[in-house]
């Protein structure tokens, strides 16, 4: 199969033209028709991109199963992936089917909603294929309009001023991009992602209207990148959108945000800052590192105060972003690895946290901390599973919260101690406020009225969050296969960049010494 | 020799002499009856002739000792005015029918603007082009006020026809600047004195006042001031056909005027179109947040996207011309299956353009909302839909010629200008349901120009339908 990554990527938006356009009607069982195509498109799309997973060969640091065709503009289009990127392919097909799955008591407009779903896949599955930088950006801004729609048509109460401010502060952090992205084609006149990774952009010092700019074009392409991705991250302080639009959007529309489309930003610093602009992520890095630590300190001290269950979570979702981005400008390759294995592991436990409050919201409407209360005395197995991903989410040893958490400070320690240090004292942070709001809604004598006739998870429920736990565990426990699959191309990524680093180094030297 | 010159401009002089023979039948027959059939016989002929120009024309050719030039530019510029008057015409029909709007004269105006704006495109004489405009300019007066009964019609005309003449006299009095200072009114005669850093100051103002004369067409800002009011008045369908093909004509010639005209003193007018590109922008982006009419915001609309395309003129390379012809010809697709949407709101038989009355259309007409939804999205500019194409050949020519100031500036006016396409959307799909529903529109022609237009916002992505190459032939026959 030579187009395998393309059938991958359009499957769901086949299925999604299939339902726009032959699906009719608005009763039951035109929902059921449309939850089940659905399913059976998301499944199917994870079990084919399984081939993806055996065709690949870890110890290529290259771009494997690559397609290439001409588009217009010069542009290409152009998809493969490399160690970096096949596991975030991985975990969006992994996700999605279970996405689905959750969405399962959705009544209004299903036909629409389950379009906006697979549509979603299809880009967010582009973005981490792409190989074209124009491309890369169609997937990439193109998933702003089913999740403005997703939060939008499907929110809570407040959904028209969170679907708002999502679109507008992540269409604002992207144009930037687009215009570095014609700058780079304008300098280097190609938008090949593999040729630009070879290309040297210009990092000689100017000055713009009297203002030094140290290290040139690549720290001016790096901050319009930066402002792109650090907006989808999301970093502290432009992290405001997230949890609006987490509080407000629907639980299937949640778990997809923090699983994946939080990972495109950290996607895109490896993809594109660290290895494009070295100098300019270099001269930005100390930048960089200290706004991470306030993130990881600052949100988890906000998310202690949360009343809101889903708040809570989604700033612990920027605290956890916050080790991610240390851990790739730590710029070795425990920090690096670490970075993706926790963006890989956030996305089982954020997921899966986002899915824990949907099940108690679906059952009584309110995502208050205070309304709940004494939980495992009705729900038992709810409780344990609760249990077992606030634990992962603290990073206790034996989940995959604490491999990407352990490495990443591993990483940092060995370029910054000052960091390191304040980054530690956001675990403990973490496992305040984790434990606190378990204890508060789970734990105690179940003494609220409204409570007494709750009942425990549905087989439906428990079957979507066996995966979930499996995958926690396992990589907890042995995280061998992520780390080998991802090892050779993040060895290859460090060397490049500290190569790079060098060589710049050595040419100011020698112009300094001239 | 002059069988030679008529050959050039026959397409013109059919169009012309059609329009002539068809107003002297309507004349003496004195009904309005056949008005319907006129309509479809102007479109037709309105194809017609676009497939033949596109078919037939080759080369640059020069007729009337350079006052008429066709070359690739002039038929990529006619074809785009020639199909989309023949669309919005088509569109019209059953509007103004059922509103008793439809009379003979109006097809017949549509086709002398028509061929103003095809003798605009191809102009190559600083008179040829005021002919050209003054024959658009003077039909579209007309048409704007043609509900004669009502007030805002006959304020929408008035008002275009008193800031249009001023806009003329600033162009003529530039014109005669120009013929001043350069002793010819050709344009290949003026290139001649027009060279860069020998710019006679005479001539510098009357570059100016041509160019303030042609942003006006463009509705350019600081000239916008009429375009709001006369998008409001006039009948809907009228608005569709300002949006559109006039748009490309004044652009085509603006584009004509600088690059054969001007060609060698780029660096002394690209500045001023910048600005003007970067005011329409932000101007075109900030005040359709707060309108309620949905006429009144395309206005502001069509504003904010003269401002991209001249973002492309601004340039002052081919490459910036080949952006602005495909951001016009992406630019006037969008605006069909726009105003067949708007042309289709109404409530009791009446027609509505309060942007409020969507509520909740989707849950009626998902179809049709789904369609909008998606042509929204494209004026917005977001990708994969084809008007984030246009947008990105208009900035990388801006930044390729040095104006990464004004492209970074273009991008965050299109955020700003999502906010309000955003905002419908909001309604349509977000809103509360409501009682005072709109009538479910019945016309097949809107129906399909609304698929159609919405159609090709997304499967355009796979090659622009091959526009691409033809615009890029089309710009290097106007630089060189």
């Amino acid at each position: 199969m030579d187009n395998l990554l393309s059938i991958v990527t359009f499957l769901p938006a086949l299925a999604a033209l299939i339902l726009l356009v032959f699906l009719r009607g608005d009763d039951e069982a035109a929902s059921r028709n449309a939850k089940w195509l659905s399913l059976i498109a998301t499944s199917a799309t994870f079990l084919i991109s399984l081939f993806i997973l055996a065709q690949f060969d870890s110890q290529n640091t290259g771009f494997q199963m690559v397609e290439q065709g001409e588009w217009l503009l010069g542009l290409q289009y152009k998809m493969g992936v490399d160690g970096i990127s096949v596991l975030f392919v991985m975990l969006t097909t992994f996700m999605m089917p279970l996405v689905i799955a959750a969405s399962w008591d959705v009544s209004h407009r299903v036909k629409e909603y389950m379009i906006a779903f697979l549509l979603l896949e299809t880009l967010m599955l582009g973005v981490f294929m792409a190989l074209d930088l124009v491309l890369f950006y169609l997937f990439f801004e193109a998933g702003l309009i089913p999740m403005f729609l997703i939060i939008g048509i499907w929110g809570g109460k407040n959904r028209i001023y969170a679907s708002f401010k999502f679109f507008l502060y992540t269409f604002l952090g992207s144009v930037l991009m687009l215009v570095a992205m014609v700058g780079m084609f304008a300098d280097a006149g190609t938008t090949d992602i593999e040729q630009l990774l070879v290309h040297q952009f210009g990092s000689e010092t100017f000055s713009v209207l009297g203002v030094h700019i140290v290290g040139g074009m690549q720290t001016l392409l790096f901050l319009a990148f930066f402002a792109s991705f650090a907006v989808k991250m999301p970093m502290w302080p432009v992290h405001t959108w997230l949890p609006d639009a987490h509080v407000q959007a629907p639980t299937a529309g949640s778990v997809v945000l923090a699983a994946i489309l939080l990972k495109m930003g950290g996607y895109g610093f490896l993809r594109f800052s660290l290895p494009m602009f070295p100098v300019g992520a270099d001269v930005l890095t100390p930048l960089v590192l200290w706004m991470s630590a306030i993130a990881i300190v600052y949100t988890s001290l906000v998310a202690l105060v949360q009343e809101d269950m889903k708040k809570l979570i989604a700033y612990s979702s920027v605290a956890h972003m916050g080790y991610v981005t240390m851990g790739i400008f730590a710029g070795n390759q425990q920090g690096i690895d670490g970075a993706i294995f926790q963006m890989i592991s956030h996305g089982f436990i954020s997921g899966a946290l986002f899915l824990c409050v949907g099940v108690i919201y679906d059952r009584m409407h309110t995502r208050d901390i205070d309304a709940y209360g004494g939980l495992v005395n009705r729900m038992p197995a709810y409780a344990l599973i609760f249990m077992l991903f606030t634990m992962a989410n603290v990073g206790l040893p034996g989940t995959s919260g604490f491999i990407g958490e352990f490495l990443t400070l591993m990483g940092i320690f060995q370029v910054n101690t000052w960091i390191a240090a304040v980054a530690t004292s956001g675990v403990i942070l973490s496992a305040a406020y984790a434990l606190w709001l378990y204890r508060r809604v789970v734990m105690g004598d179940l003494i609220k009225e409204s409570l007494k006739i709750i009942t425990d998870m549905t087989r439906r429920e428990r079957a979507i969050f066996a995966p979930l736990v499996i995958a926690t565990i396992l990589f907890g426990v042995y995280p061998a296969p992520i780390l080998d699959t991802i090892g050779p191309s993040v060895e290859a990524l460090v060397t490049n960049y500290q190569t790079a680093l060098a060589a710049a180094e050595s040419a100011t030297q020698v112009a300094v010494n001239h | 020799m002059l069988s030679a010159d008529l050959g050039i401009i026959l397409p013109e002089i059919i169009l012309a002499i059609f329009a002539m023979l068809s107003l002297l039948g309507a004349v003496y027959s004195a009904k309005d009856g056949a008005a319907s059939l006129l309509v479809w016989v102007t479109s037709g002929l309105f194809l017609a002739i676009a497939v033949w120009i596109g078919l037939n024309g080759a080369g640059a050719n020069v007729a009337f000792n350079g006052m008429f030039v066709d070359d690739g530019f002039a038929r990529f510029a006619k074809i785009v005015i020639l199909v989309s008057a023949a669309a919005v015409l088509l569109m019209s029909e059953a509007y103004m029918t059922r509103r008793g709007l439809l009379r003979f004269e109006y097809p017949l105006l549509i086709a002398l603007s028509v061929v103003g704006m095809m003798m605009m495109v191809s102009a190559g004489d600083l008179m040829a082009l005021y002919m050209g405009l003054e024959l658009q300019s003077l039909s579209l007066y007309v048409v704007a006020s043609l509900r004669r009964d009502s007030l805002k019609s006959t304020e929408a005309g008035l008002k275009y026809f008193v800031l249009g003449a001023l806009s003329s006299g600033l162009l003529l009095y530039g014109a005669s600047l120009v013929y001043g200072y350069a002793g010819t009114t050709l344009f290949s005669g003026i290139i001649q004195t027009a060279v860069h850093g020998d710019l006679s100051l005479g001539l510098l103002f009357g570059l100016v006042f041509l160019i303030s004369g042609l942003a006006f067409k463009v509705s350019a800002v600081p000239f916008h001031m009429w375009t709001p009011d006369v998008y409001e008045g006039s009948p809907t369908p009228v608005t569709a056909f300002f949006a559109t093909a006039p748009k490309v004509a004044a652009m085509g010639l603006f584009a004509r005027v600088m690059h054969d005209a001007f060609g060698a003193a780029v660096s002394d007018w690209s500045q001023v179109i910048a600005l003007l590109s970067v005011l329409s922008m932000f101007l075109g982006a900030i005040a359709a947040i707060g309108q309620t009419d949905i006429k009144r915001l395309m206005a502001f609309s069509s504003i904010a996207h003269m401002g991209y395309a001249l973002m492309g003129l601004a340039a002052g390379t081919a490459f910036g011309v080949q952006a602005m012809l495909i951001y016009m010809a992406i630019y006037v697709t969008m605006n069909v299956g726009t105003f067949a949407f708007i042309l289709s709101m109404s409530r009791d038989g009446q027609p509505v353009s309060n942007i409020a009355s969507l509520n909740m259309y989707s849950k009626r007409e998902p179809g049709k909302a789904l369609a909008m939804l998606v042509l929204l999205f494209s004026l917005a500019g977001v990708p994969p839909l084809v008007g984030f194409f246009g947008k990105l050949y208009v900035l990388r020519a801006a930044y390729e010629a040095g104006l990464a100031w004004l492209a970074i500036a273009g991008v965050i006016a299109s955020v700003i200008g999502a906010f309000y396409y955003l905002r419908i959307v909001f309604y349509m799909y977000f809103g509360q349901e409501r009682d005072d529903a709109l009538d479910k529109s019945r016309s097949p022609i809107l129906w399909g120009m609304l698929m159609a237009s919405a159609i090709i916002m997304v499967v355009g992505v796979v090659n622009l339908f091959g526009i691409e190459g033809a615009a890029a032939a089309a710009a290097a026959t106007l630089v060189n």
